[in-house]
């Protein structure tokens, strides 16, 4: 549902810095957010300090892969032209279990039945070589 | 406060179809220059110029107007807040003796041009978390603010019960009130709840009538001292309070402990702090409407309701003129035009001059205008008549 030959492609992040280790776990078929080693709190999106307690150390955490979804938009209209054909489409925001959220997608779910805290799990999608998504399937509640 | 004020209003013609004939610079050009008139002053008197972010330089404006004494200039990064947040930059300047006069333009040609749609969605760069989006958001189709908010709130619909018909309601209002502004691109073009309930979805639950109009056309205002207004004969309309926030984080939308946090959160108190007024002593708000929702949002966020509470409160012609606090009373951005929220000012200083027609609200005397940008940065100014 999502792969859909469009001829335009679509945006993909830039494998740079703190991101480009994000979507380098990603490749490897880990989801890890930055987990902070002084007070332990978890982030996502990837921070250069803890905001929290303002320890510069962490480290890439494993996440359990598992979150429920907080809310989402259904994309009828695409206004950016690389996701036309993909429409309709949900972008999901997803608490993981680890309490941060992710804005991704549920690949075996139509828009029409996501529901608010249903439950999911991560599952890896590679947009090309270099670059693998973290999406979300529909998991066990 | 009351130690600085609004002393001149300009805006150009909001148009479609065929567009300005302007750059976007000239057309900004026509607003100041029409402001600075409105002000009884000359080009060369003003001396603070804070142009809205990526739309202009303060230079080119100081050119062009013959501002020979330009010592003031600052740009607050805020997006669509950004007016209402310069209104305090501009009123602190002035008290300071920073600047004696300080203009400030808004516009583009959101029609003709570039539309705002494209803005954002095809170049973050102007986002402050610009490389954020493209990392996190973009590659999964999350490309535009219409998207962006509407999680808020299909968010807020579960948590409260807020309904499609009471965004519907924010819609009708603005509309209603475009029918009675000639300068308002949707005038004579008249919508019931059923049109809009009716209008395509673009992004779930935001449907086509849920989303601000893409118009040509700039606006501008002059921020002075109550002294200098004074000897310029000119009933000023004076700033009571004005303050500016940011929800935390600012540059990410998905990860606030407090999902409906916005940057007026934490302004709004503040402004009605200085101002030494509670929500109820206002007599119309002019809030910034990108969306629907974020009218209920503001609304909930300044105080005027509970949180949780906006969607009763839009409803049954509350907002309307004539209701208990009138929203937009020149149509706001969804039904006037789109000019970045400062015709939501230069509307505000109208009603309070009395100046505002067969829209004026009755005895206005203080109202608030409020500002919304980037990823929910927050403005809000409350004004008084002299």
């Amino acid at each position: 549902m999502n792969q859909v030959e469009t001829g335009i492609p679509k945006p993909l992040p830039l494998l740079e810095g703190l991101a480009g280790e994000f979507y380098g776990y990603c490749k490897n078929g880990e989801l890890r957010f930055q987990r902070c080693r002084d007070c332990r709190s978890w982030r996502h999106v990837p921070r250069e300090m803890c905001a929290g307690c303002g320890s510069w150390e962490w480290e890439w955490e494993r996440s359990s892969g598992r979150g429920r979804v907080f809310t989402w938009t259904v994309v009828v209209r695409a206004l950016h032209p690389a996701f036309q054909e993909a429409c309709p489409y949900a972008p999901v925001v997803i608490e993981m279990e680890e309490g941060v959220r992710i804005l991704s997608q549920v690949t075996d779910c139509p828009p029409d039945q996501l529901e608010i805290d249903m439950a999911v799990e991560v599952v890896f999608e590679d947009a090309n070589e270099d670059v693998t998504l973290p999406k979300f399937r529909r998991g066990t509640s | 406060m009351d130690e600085a004020c609004i002393v001149g209003i300009g805006e150009t013609a909001y148009v479609r179809k065929p567009g300005s004939g302007l750059s976007t610079l000239g057309i900004q050009l026509q607003a100041a220059v029409r402001a600075i008139e409105d002000a009884g002053l000359e080009g060369s008197q003003i001396d603070g110029i804070m142009p809205f972010p990526n739309l202009g330089h303060a230079e080119s404006f100081a050119a062009n107007l013959g501002c020979e004494n330009l010592r003031f200039q600052s740009i607050v990064w805020m997006g669509g807040a950004a007016p209402v947040a310069s209104l305090r930059v501009a009123g602190a300047a002035v008290r300071q003796g920073l600047a004696d006069y300080v203009l400030i333009p808004a516009g583009w040609n959101g029609y003709s041009g570039p539309r705002a749609r494209q803005t954002v969605a095809e170049d973050v760069s102007s986002l402050p978390g610009g490389a954020i989006a493209r990392d996190f958001y973009l590659p999964f189709g999350f490309s535009a603010p219409p998207q962006w908010y509407s999680v808020m709130a299909r968010r807020h619909m579960h948590e409260f019960g807020t309904r499609p018909e009471q965004l519907g309601c924010i819609a009708v209002a603005m509309r209603k009130h475009a029918q009675r502004n000639p300068n308002a691109v949707m005038k004579g073009r008249a919508m019931t709840l059923e049109d809009y309930m009716a209008s395509p979805m673009l992004a779930d639950p935001y449907r086509l009538f849920d989303c601000c109009l893409e118009t040509d056309g700039a606006a501008a205002v002059v921020v002075t001292t109550p002294e200098r207004a004074r000897d310029l004969g000119k009933e000023p309309v004076f700033i009571m309070g004005a303050a500016s926030g940011q929800p935390f984080p600012a540059d990410e939308i998905t990860n606030r402990k407090d999902f409906f946090q916005t940057g007026l959160s934490l302004a709004a108190p503040e402004a009605f702090g200085q101002a030494g007024i509670s929500p109820r002593d206002v007599d119309f708000a002019q809030i910034y409407d990108c969306f629907t929702f974020e009218v209920l949002q503001q609304l909930e966020e300044a105080g005027f309701c509970k949180r949780g509470e906006g969607g009763a409160f839009v409803e049954g012609g509350r907002i309307e003129l004539g209701g208990e606090l009138p929203v937009n009373t020149h149509g706001g951005l969804l039904s006037e035009a789109h000019v970045l929220g400062m015709n939501h000012i230069v509307e505000a200083v109208r009603q309070l001059r009395g100046d505002a027609g067969e829209r004026q609200v009755a005895n206005a005397e203080i109202g608030v205008v409020t500002g919304w940008g980037d990823f929910g940065d927050g403005s809000i100014a409350i004004l008084r008549r002299a």
